[in-house]
């Protein structure tokens, strides 16, 4: 296994104030190290010196789930204002700075997450942190830039009205999450979005960015030394406790209704969707492996056979665990022509149920196991990639061993794991949605 | 009053613009070499992570089809997954699998590519496999329909479903009067509904050859590596066909400015775009097709850029807008200008508003401080390329399929560094004529009333 002797290995530095201990030998290939600040902030950092570059990705718990009820897209709306002018520069002087110095400075306002991701040039990372200290801390958020960037989001959610995929989507989610904040669209409507405020803005920048609910990944050409008073330097303004509004759990609504909304396009789109599997459940692994054989990424899944393969009924069809911080679901989706749209429909289905009945094969776990273990090194080879997957294991709390430990969670897991939590995705059934004209598939309620 | 912060960058900036990013832009450590079959062979060490990117590009793409068989490119680079003698169907997709491989393909105008992405000691079979599938595909009608249904799905999910991609086809089949890059690479529906098994295999046989071909390795292995298990592998190919230089039909002056209007009633958003036919990296004259980078930057890259300064926020008439170039091309290639309007704006007062803001560069050019900025910009990009495997080596595979060479790329950096105001002026009267451009709008058709549909 000269990969796996290779690959990420992992060491947590025992960091007090401003002192950093590392403890790994410097020879090994990569480390993650946990530093922390002298101000209390924590960051991974993964140092690889090899590139001029730095990575940043940072989040906030808290995404869209905290518009209130009449102002969804606030949020969003947030994160696409924060380099519209911060501190004393105003929208263009923070862009041309921006520019000057390279920066990539992206913001995302998931259901669950805020969330920055950054590149740096090692040698402007003082110009650079300092322009993301000022967009976290002091962004202007005035009226002026706000109109624009609101044209822009209008702009974009008039375009989604006649676009089938997002049609799909956004019903999906209003029926599945009646009064719940995720059946609320994550970028806003054409109703909410004239709605918002700079105040809006202010007070949710207030309540959401803070230290206590903050999590940082580092990889590039930084050590601990230097990181952990640049977080202070970028973080450390920042509110000690954040003020989030409750959100309730909530499992998808609406299984067995099947929804057809009616657009003059060629293709159909279909967008299903039941319970899922929550991150903390000890069948999440499982169940991963499980939708891993049914309907994910590779050239091999049941889903991909049936529909695509043989049949060459669409171009793409897969599946996909969402596990949510207050619901977990189970999705599949698919555009397909439309005089066989039915039949695609009925594919999938049949296949769902089919790996709910029996589960999956041998074989075919054995070859899920060996491609999902064997893929995992890809997830490492840039730094991006890198501060992504860091901050993703923070955020869903697996520990800092993580990475260490997770090819060994995926060899631990046997048929009987498989065929017991197979029956638990989309265990109520499925709710579906199909906009174009798709030939043999009708409107239908609950439990038809 | 300046802050502390705009000061110290102020002060960095010049500093910057004297010394620019020199040493960090420069390309890593990258090999060429040629097998005796003729295959090309480029190595891009990265030895931070233990996994290798391993890409083999045809020099052959949608504009060498035969007219009449628009998307046979594309279509043949699907069923580059059916199979072989020695490796009947999927058997590449599983091994593959097996060791948590990841792979794809994909096809351009210029260029057909395929490429997995493994840990760095499968990189032997990876070249096994690819190497038996360059001579030995084997195609039965059994595979090849339903693939063509898939290929026609394809088409609709990227251009049927979507008025906007349609506008685009219609744009570039309009502004290339004689050249093939005026067709869709993933063809006309009615002729790829036509294409067939032989088609696909008489294509194959013709262009799918070593001496046709490049391996690109990135990743955690050295040159000296990938040359052993290339000859080892590739390397035991014979050439199968003579291949000549890629002649295309090339365009004649360009005498008149065009307009194409798609109405459809999905657009919910109607939009403007326009193509000016311009020259490429590899029929530029020198420094040409730099300026023309540098151009399409100032003018439209970013928040920062002129277009986005005058349209979206001193005249407050559009949502968004911005300018591009493909400079990877073999031919005449494209450089284009966008704007969707805000609401109870036209098209119209769009268009003449991007028109203004060209003018005011073809008249007085662009600022020393405009130049500095796009030039940092865009050395920053090659430094950023660095930290991806799988973007340097598609940097180098493009560019060798595209009449480029390995020692253009490394010079790149130093040939944006060259360019001066005047360069850029320069490639702005002489290139941004309307009458080598197309002008495409994108409008909402009010839909006829017709039977509910159930």
């Amino acid at each position: 296994m000269n990969m796996q002797a290779r690959s990420i290995k992992l060491a947590v530095t025992a960091a007090f104030a401003a002192l950093f201990f590392a403890l790994t030998a410097p020879a090994q290939a990569t480390t993650i190290e946990r530093v922390v600040s002298p101000g209390g902030i924590e960051a991974w950092l993964v140092r690889e010196p090899a590139v001029p570059v730095i990575a940043m990705d940072f989040s906030f718990r808290g995404g869209s789930n905290q518009d209130p009820v009449t102002k969804s897209g606030l949020a969003y709306m947030v994160s696409s204002m924060l380099d519209e002018g911060a501190g004393d520069l105003d929208a263009n002087a923070f862009n041309r700075l921006m520019q000057e110095n390279a920066l990539e400075l992206r913001f995302n306002a998931s259901r669950d997450h805020f969330s920055g991701s950054v590149r740096v040039l090692r040698d402007r990372q003082a110009q650079s942190f300092d322009l993301v200290r000022l967009a976290l801390t002091a962004p202007r958020l005035e009226a002026e830039a706000l109109e624009r960037v609101r044209a822009q989001v209008l702009s974009s959610l008039r375009r989604e009205t006649t676009s089938p995929g997002d049609i799909a989507t956004r019903l999906w989610w209003k029926t599945a999450f009646p009064n719940h904040p995720y059946g609320r669209p994550n970028n806003g409507s054409l109703e909410s979005v004239p709605l918002l405020t700079p105040d809006d803005l202010r007070s949710y920048v207030k309540r959401v960015f803070a230290r206590d609910n903050l999590k940082v990944a580092v990889v590039g050409d930084i050590d601990a030394a230097t990181l952990g008073p640049l977080l202070d330097r970028v973080f450390g303004a920042l509110p000690a406790k954040s003020n989030l509004s409750p959100v309730p759990q909530a499992p998808p609504q609406a299984a067995g209704r099947r929804i057809v909304v009616d657009l003059d396009v060629p293709q159909a789109v279909l967008s299903l969707g039941g319970t899922g599997i929550s991150r903390k459940d000890p069948d999440f692994i499982p169940a991963f492996i499980v939708n891993h054989i049914l309907g994910g990424g590779s050239f091999s899944s049941r889903l991909y056979n049936e529909v695509r393969e043989k049949r060459g009924l669409a171009y793409g069809v897969y599946s996909y665990l969402l596990p949510l911080d207050h619901s977990a679901l189970f999705m599949s989706s698919t555009q397909t022509r439309a005089d066989r749209a039915g039949e695609a429909l009925d594919l999938i289905e049949a296949e769902i149920r089919r790996m709910a009945a029996e589960g999956p094969t041998e074989d075919e776990l054995a070859k899920a196991k060996a491609y999902l273990k064997g893929s995992y090194a890809l997830a490492f080879d840039t730094s991006t990639k890198i501060a992504g997957a860091l901050l993703a294991i923070q955020t869903a709390e697996l520990g800092i061993d993580y990475i260490d430990k997770r090819n060994g969670l995926i060899d631990a897991v046997t048929i009987a794991d498989t065929k017991r939590v197979a029956k638990r995705l989309a265990a109520g059934g499925l709710l579906v949605t199909v906009v174009g004209r798709p030939k043999g598939i009708t409107s239908k309620d609950n439990g038809g | 009053m300046k802050n502390r912060l705009t000061y110290v960058v102020t002060a960095l900036t010049l500093i910057v613009a004297l010394s620019g990013l020199r040493a960090d832009a420069a390309p890593p450590n990258v090999s060429y070499f040629k097998l005796a079959n003729g295959m090309e062979i480029v190595v891009v060490p990265d030895r931070r992570t233990p996994v290798v990117t391993h890409m083999v590009w045809y020099k052959v793409g949608a504009a060498d089809e035969t007219p009449g068989k628009s998307g046979l490119a594309h279509f043949l680079e699907h069923l580059m997954f059916k199979g072989t003698a020695t490796n009947p169907a999927g058997r590449f997709s599983k091994e593959l699998a097996a060791i948590g491989g990841q792979e794809n393909a994909f096809t351009g105008s210029d260029y057909t590519g395929y490429y997995q992405r493994a840990s760095r000691e499968h990189l032997r079979m990876l070249m096994e496999f690819e190497a038996d599938r360059m001579t030995g595909l084997v195609l039965t009608d059994e595979v090849v329909a339903p693939e063509l249904n898939v290929v026609l799905e394809e088409q609709n999910q990227r251009v049927a479903n979507s008025p906007a991609a349609r506008l685009g086809e219609q744009v570039e089949a309009a502004l290339y009067l004689n050249h093939p890059y005026g067709r869709p690479v993933i063809g006309w529906r009615p002729e790829i509904e036509k294409l067939t098994r032989e088609d696909a295999l008489a294509f194959y046989v013709r262009f799918y050859t070593p001496n046709n071909a490049i391996l690109v390795v990135a990743g955690d292995v050295s040159a000296d590596e990938v040359k052993a298990m290339a000859e080892a592998t590739y390397g035991k190919i014979a050439p199968r066909a003579q291949i000549g230089p890629r002649i295309r039909p090339q365009e004649p002056p360009q005498v008149s400015r065009r307009q194409v209007t798609l109405a459809d009633p999905q657009v919910a958003q109607p939009s403007f775009q326009r193509s000016y036919l311009v020259p490429s990296a590899a029929t530029a004259k020198a420094g040409e097709s730099e300026a023309i980078e540098v151009l399409a930057h100032v003018l439209g890259n970013g928040t920062a850029s002129r277009l986005y300064r005058t349209l979206v926020v001193d005249r407050a008439l559009a949502v968004s807008t911005g300018a591009w170039y493909q400079g990877s091309a073999l031919d005449s290639t494209r450089f284009g200008v966008y704007g969707t309007p805000k609401p109870n704006v036209s098209l119209t007062q769009i268009e003449d508003a991007i028109d203004e803001v060209l003018n005011e560069v073809l008249v007085n050019g662009v600022s020393e401080d405009e130049l500095t900025r796009s030039k940092n910009r865009l050395l920053a990009d090659a430094i950023y390329a660095q930290d991806s495997q799988a973007t340097m080596a598609r940097w180098y595979g493009t560019a060798l399929t595209t009449g480029s060479t390995v020692e253009k790329v490394g010079s790149w950096p130093d040939r944006i560094r060259q360019v001066t105001a005047d360069a850029v002026r320069n490639a702005a009267r002489s290139w941004l004529d309307r009458s080598h451009s197309v002008s495409g709008y994108l409008i909402k058709e009010q839909p006829k009333r017709e039977e509910k549909r159930s």
